[in-house]
């Protein structure tokens, strides 16, 4: 099967799964900024997600695309440590004008990434897909009970924490950067590029990513004005 | 007036390809600066010889920069730090009295040590191999008129065609890619009409052959296209995973 067996092939799931989850974060973070405009809209989305079966299907894909996208980048970089010959190549190395920090350090941000994740599912995951899935409520030092689909006092609970601010946004820098690189590499994957278009891409990648990247912040930043500043 | 410069060579020794290798400083006194870096080697090991030493191995050929053996590492750039330009294009007036020179050769399991700075690329004949041939329709007499191949892929097919074979990229990449090497080849045969033919399987033959040879996944760093003594460009990689994905989707 040429989708694991040959490079190119890997390259192109690495491609699909990633450009599949810019695509669910557009959405996502389309739906976090409402939370921003208005609280009951946001409780309105949670609710109409829920725990049902289109949310959960939802989901399960993309637990999958994570699951394979991480799974693929390991795949990559122990073959890619294996071709350079071990992990100690050359004694001297400098980094050419062109070649983006990111692109050579896709791997360790997306480490962050995934332990971002891990702290994203047990905050607010846990609290409202979870305990729905369950048919029972979380509840939270000095809020008590908390109903699964009151995302947006989950919202204002967490980020009002200084410290879970600043994680967050450490976070989102980090996405911000694999996806700077990400974007258009995921294009240049799939082939569809070319000298005219290389660089376009890579600017149309930057703006999409910063929007996207944007949506959150602006919810991380504007919670933690509401809870210390009102 | 070309002055002369006093600095220090660290060259990587090693005996053989199983052999443990290091580094060895060499002095080296008043080298004008329009030498090129080879001939800077050569009275390096003209010194050597006449000490009754071991002269430091190293590939070079034409020394116009068109045959692609030469293939040193210096300063951590490939073929030095010139840009567009190849290890015997590269003269001493890139460098400064005093400075410390670094000189490793390619490293990639693709590419094994034979000795000092001298690696076996045979790796990179074996792939155009597996390309195989191409067929020519040479059909009747064309119309002295007509415009078979339009300007933009002659120009295009040209540029990839100007690949020296000379194993930069996968020394400069991260991932020990070929891929910038492989893609110029099926890019100077797929932009043409004689290489329709066998243009599907080409594509596959020799990613299979490249994978087949331990050669790392492209993460499109861009560092091949930075260091390519000919510039080749990455949209032919973008070219090359088209080939090869059609190729696979039609399959
Ligand atoms: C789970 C943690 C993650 C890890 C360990 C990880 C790792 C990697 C690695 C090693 C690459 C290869 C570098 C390259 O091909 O340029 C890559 C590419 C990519 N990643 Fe991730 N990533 C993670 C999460 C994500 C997420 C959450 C997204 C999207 C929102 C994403 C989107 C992409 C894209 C679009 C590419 C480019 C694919 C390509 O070049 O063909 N990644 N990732
Ligand atoms: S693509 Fe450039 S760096 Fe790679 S082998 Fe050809 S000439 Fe050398
Ligand atoms: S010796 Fe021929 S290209 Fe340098």
């Amino acid at each position: 099967m040429w989708l694991i067996d040959s490079s190119i092939g890997r390259k192109v799931v690495m491609s699909v799964t990633g450009s599949a989850l810019i695509f669910f974060l557009a959405f996502h973070g389309a739906m976090n900024f409402v939370a921003l405009i208005s609280e009951d809209g946001y409780n309105a989305i949670c609710e109409f997600l829920g725990a049902n079966w289109y949310a959960l299907v939802g989901t399960v894909g993309l637990a999958a695309l994570v699951a394979i996208h991480f799974i693929y980048a390991f795949v990559l970089e122990v073959r890619n440590i294996r071709a350079v010959g071990g992990l100690k190549r050359y004694s001297r190395k400098e980094r050419p004008a062109n070649v983006e920090w990111a692109s050579q350090n896709m791997l360790v941000l997306g480490i962050i990434v995934i332990l971002g994740l891990a702290l994203h599912l047990t905050d607010f995951w846990s609290k409202m897909q979870l305990q729905d899935i369950m048919g029972t409520t979380a509840s939270l030092e000095g809020l008590g009970q908390v109903s699964p689909t009151d995302g947006a006092t989950l919202i204002g609970y967490f980020f009002g924490k200084t410290y879970v601010a600043i994680m967050y946004l450490i976070w989102l820098a980090a996405i911000w950067f694999h996806l700077s690189h990400g974007f258009w590499s995921a294009i240049q994957t799939l082939g569809w590029n070319n000298d005219k278009w290389l660089c376009r891409w890579q600017v149309i990648g930057k703006i999409v990513v910063s929007i996207i990247i944007a949506m959150f912040a602006f919810v991380v930043i504007g919670f933690w004005f509401k809870a210390h500043c009102c | 007036m070309d002055k002369n410069i006093s600095f220090t060579l660290k060259v990587w020794r090693q005996r053989g390809p199983k052999e443990k290798g290091q580094f060895v400083s060499y002095p080296m006194k008043d080298i004008p600066t329009d030498t090129s870096f080879l001939e800077m080697l050569d009275i390096l090991n003209e010194q050597l010889i006449n000490k009754g030493e071991e002269p430091i191995v190293f590939d070079h050929d034409c020394r116009e920069g068109i045959c692609g053996m030469c293939s040193l590492y210096i300063n951590g750039h490939a073929h030095g730090p010139a840009t567009g330009a190849t290890t015997c294009q590269l003269y001493m007036r890139r460098f400064n009295d005093g400075d410390v020179i670094t000189v490793e050769p390619w490293r990639s399991a693709g590419f094994p040590i034979i000795r000092d700075l001298m690696v076996d690329r045979s790796a990179y004949d074996k792939i155009m191999q597996a390309g195989g041939y191409t067929s020519v329709n040479t059909g009747g007499v064309p119309d002295a008129n007509s415009i078979p191949i339009s300007k933009e892929k002659a120009d295009l097919a040209m540029d990839a065609a100007s690949c020296i074979g000379c194993g930069a990229c996968v020394a400069a990449c991260k991932n020990g890619s070929a891929m910038l090497f492989v893609s110029a080849k099926v890019s100077q045969l797929a932009l043409l009409p004689q290489g329709q033919v066998e243009a599907a399987r080409r594509a596959k033959a020799m990613i299979a052959k490249m994978d087949e040879l331990g050669f790392g996944n492209c993460t499109n760093t861009r560092a091949c296209e930075a260091e390519c003594p000919k510039c080749v460009s990455i949209s032919n990689i973008a070219r090359l995973n088209r080939e090869f994905i059609c190729a696979k989707l039609k399959d």
